[in-house]
């Protein structure tokens, strides 16, 4: 059932899948044209379920991805002209969300989860030791010893 | 008739529910073996009348019976009847009664299979298993009734979504389903040996078999719902992580982990607590999964149950399973003895490592899904999370386990030193170096992720294939010696070299066709020439066509390989009958070297054609991968320890996975 949801909703806003980007869109600067097709994959298209601008068929992600050329065009380095459209539409935007009081805990939480166990593992693990090394009482030391001898 | 007859079928399995979720635990409790006798008979009773309700709702589809409004909100009479019959389980209430369908079915899995199982056991497991048919029957009953009648009755349907009528789209959920429902044998097993207060090496034994079986049909389904987005959607893509998408990934890392966890039950007895607990997570994600999809709480899913009363009822569904399954665990967790002592640097040792990392690899997609939600409520603040994050979080995750995958089963049990896996690993070693050295000499303007994503799973390929010819004596011992090594090998033991070569071809699949695709975006006119991934294709022009239940044009590419033509490729965009709605459908030759994939996209003002034609390398390894993990699963699925001390029930338990 996964995309279905998804499709559903596409459906229902008229919009298309396949032929995202168009082939009257394309720079004719390819350098130019890969810097957009790399960042248009990170924006997203507002209007759609989860899709990035570059993927979409939608008419505002056209709009979207129009834009973002010509702010290439007119000199903006990658940074600016994504800052151009966030000052825009917001942070929501961007499907790699930035790094700040709101998201620090989506970005640290995964690796600060996998420390924490580790962590955890670690300190048991040195108590377990601690007690497998204490695990024969002096009576069963003493079996064992006894045993151990009197092998050929 | 023949539909009330199905909703009174549904009524009454969630009586016989009822009956199998209480008597039983009643009958545990007291230790009267009558009563714990009544789970079996139940559980079957239960399968029977829900296969009644299924076939019921089945034939009100074959036979467009628009009376039932879910059929007329869903269905069309111009349908091709495979598409009737899937068009029961494409929509909401629908696919509810497919998910109790095979609730029931596990649970007179248990029932007819569980002859070795101790009687207190299997009756608490068919208890659980019956209580959460309880829950989904009232959700079906109350909130999602699939049996409702409409008056007056109209003439025609509104049609299936005309992207799910497709062959791959519709075995998907079945087997999407038999993973997540699967996972609830685990669940109840874990529930019945909390209540039970012992978990031991025969009760690992038990439970692997429907972990194993539970998670083959999660990596069947996920892979062909990856396969349906790539050449359905015609984006050329196969994941987007997407959430509904993420639903389901996530029990399969869970179940992935539980199975390793409960080798070490089994041949250790030592990991109890932490495996009782991933099969109350792997399930618990499942019921997450279902929320997400069905509540309406994701953007994605509007359409899916705009009713909030559904999502309510599967938000309480939640509650009282995970809450009190973890309020059980917290009580009893403790009564369980811990078992075997193993230095980190053992099987165990890497077992551990392995859960370690599985797990949070899996709660880095659980907090990548969830945190745009949990913020909005909060604080207000949207945000995406996108394919960059899960990229990454994920990915530097599973990087670490992905390396160690050779290396774990090379570790002996207890105590294991480094020297002798080194020694074993150089050759697997040296290979990947050797590759990852020449594709960079080859590939040295870039991508430069693409040798060492290849390298990657080559590495892991390669040690699977060291790790097998280790224990049948490859190269040391005479030929014949080794083949009948090979064939004495237990089939656990082949099942995970068979699982592990899989998920490195997969990897090799991905990393190639992600970092490595060629990709053009041109306006074509009849005629026109393009050479992609070493073709060279000729648009040859459009011709209209007509479906069964669709009307569309159909554009032709000539592919040529040298002065070979290798094949003419059709791309074509269809609207659907009734709404006019359009899909595209992706012209693709596939080969070992790659896919060529041919999209068309509107008609341009000068009267030109907009095409996208792809070449992506080496994606069929992403399937085959897939697939030779789902092969190990079932070769591991036909052990013989698992028959052990069954032997009347021995070919039945073969039997299993093929249903």
């Amino acid at each position: 059932m996964k995309r279905l949801g998804a499709i559903v909703l596409l459906l229902s806003l008229w919009i298309i899948p396949a032929q995202a980007v168009q082939p009257d869109e394309i720079l004719s600067d390819p350098v130019l044209e890969a810097r957009a097709r790399d960042l248009s994959t990170g924006l997203r298209c507002l209007v759609c379920q989860n899709q990035s601008i570059d993927d979409s068929n939608a008419p505002l992600a056209r709009d979207l991805r129009l834009l973002l050329r010509d702010r290439l065009k007119a000199g903006d380095s990658d940074a600016q002209a994504v800052d151009f459209i966030v000052a825009r539409y917001g942070d929501y935007v961007l499907l790699r969300p930035r790094f700040n009081a709101a998201t620090w805990l989506l970005w640290i939480g995964p690796f600060a989860l996998l420390a924490a166990a580790g962590a955890f593992l670690f300190m048991r693990r040195r108590n377990k030791l601690i007690d497998a090394e204490s695990a024969l009482d002096p009576q069963e030391q003493a079996e064992l010893d006894r045993l151990m001898d009197r092998r050929p | 008739m023949i539909a009330e007859t199905g909703h009174f079928a549904l009524i009454l399995a969630l009586v016989t529910a009822l009956a199998q979720c209480f008597v039983p635990l009643y009958g545990a409790h007291r230790g009267d073996r009558a009563l714990m006798n009544v789970a079996a008979p139940a559980a079957l009773a239960q399968f029977s009348l829900i296969v009644i309700a299924f076939f019921a709702l089945m034939h009100a589809y074959v036979t467009s019976d628009f009376s039932l409004a879910n059929v007329w909100e869903n269905s069309h009479s111009a349908k091709p009847l495979l598409y009737k019959i899937s068009g029961v389980w494409g929509n909401h209430e629908g696919s509810m009664v497919l998910w109790v369908l095979i609730l029931a079915l596990f649970g007179a899995g248990v029932a007819l299979f569980g002859g070795n199982l101790p009687l207190e056991l299997k009756s608490r497991v068919l208890a659980v298993q019956g209580s959460i048919g309880v829950a989904f029957l009232l959700f079906i009953l109350f909130t999602s009734n699939p049996f409702l009648r409409l008056d007056p009755v109209p003439i025609e349907g509104n049609g299936l979504n005309p992207l799910l009528q497709d062959p791959a789209l519709a075995f998907h959920p079945p087997f999407l389903y038999a993973g997540y429902v699967g996972l609830s044998v685990s669940f109840s097993f874990a529930i019945a040996a909390l209540i039970d207060g012992k978990v031991d090496a025969a009760w690992a034994r038990w439970v692997r078999p429907w972990t194993l079986a539970a998670w083959m049909f999660l990596t069947i389904g996920i892979a062909m719902g990856s396969w349906w987005a790539y050449y359905e959607l015609g984006w050329g893509g196969f994941w987007f992580w997407d959430p509904v998408e993420n639903a389901s990934f996530m029990p399969w890392l869970v179940a992935a982990a539980l199975l390793h966890s409960a080798v070490v039950v089994e041949k250790r007895n030592a990991l109890k607590i932490w495996t009782i607990l991933l099969a109350i997570l792997a399930f618990s994600l499942s019921l997450v999964g279902a929320f997400l999809v069905r509540s309406g709480v994701l953007t994605s899913v509007h359409a899916f149950a705009v009713d909030p009363a559904r999502g309510v009822f599967i938000l309480l569904i939640l509650c009282v399973f995970i809450g009190g399954a973890l309020a059980l665990f917290a009580w009893r967790a403790p009564v369980l003895k811990a078992g075997g002592l193993f230095t980190p640097m053992s099987r165990e040792g890497g077992l551990v490592v392995n859960n370690l990392l599985l797990c949070t690899a899996c709660a880095s997609v659980f907090i990548g899904t969830l945190y745009p939600l949990a913020l909005e409520t909060l604080t207000g603040e949207k945000i995406s999370v996108g394919p960059p994050y899960f990229n990454l979080t994920f990915g530097l995750i599973m990087l670490p386990l992905l390396l160690l995958v050779p290396v774990g089963p090379l570790l002996t049990w207890k105590r294991a030193q480094a020297w002798p896996v080194i020694q074993r690993l150089w050759a697997a070693a040296l290979g990947t170096l050797a590759v990852v050295i020449l594709l960079l000499v080859v590939l040295h303007r870039g991508p430069w992720l693409t040798p060492f994503g290849v390298g990657l799973g080559l590495w892991l390929v390669l040690g699977a294939l060291v790790e097998l010819s280790e224990r049948i004596a490859l190269f040391r011992t005479p030929w014949a010696m080794s083949w009948s090594r090979l064939k004495g090998l237990p089939r656990s033991a082949l099942g995970m070299t068979l699982a592990h070569a899989g998920v490195g071809l997969a990897i090799i699949g991905i990393f190639a066709v992600t970092t490595w695709r060629e990709e053009h975006i041109v306006a074509m006119k009849p005629g026109d020439k393009l050479t992609v991934g070493g073709y060279e294709v000729t648009y040859i022009g459009e011709a209209p066509m007509t479906g069964p239940n669709y009307t569309g044009d159909a554009g032709r590419f000539r592919v040529m390989s040298g002065n070979r033509e290798v094949t003419v490729l059709a791309s074509e965009k269809r609207r659907f009958r009734p709404g006019n709605q359009e899909t595209t459908e992706v012209g693709l030759l596939q080969a070992w070297s790659g896919d060529l994939y041919a999209v068309m996209g509107d008609r341009m003002n000068d009267g030109a054609r907009a095409v996208r034609i792809y070449f992506n390398p080496l994606i069929s390894l992403i399937w085959i991968g897939t697939f030779i993990m789902f092969l190990g699963g079932f070769v591991s699925l036909t052990d013989r320890r698992f028959r052990v001390g069954a032997p009347k029930t021995a070919r039945k338990l073969h039997a299993v996975p093929a249903e």
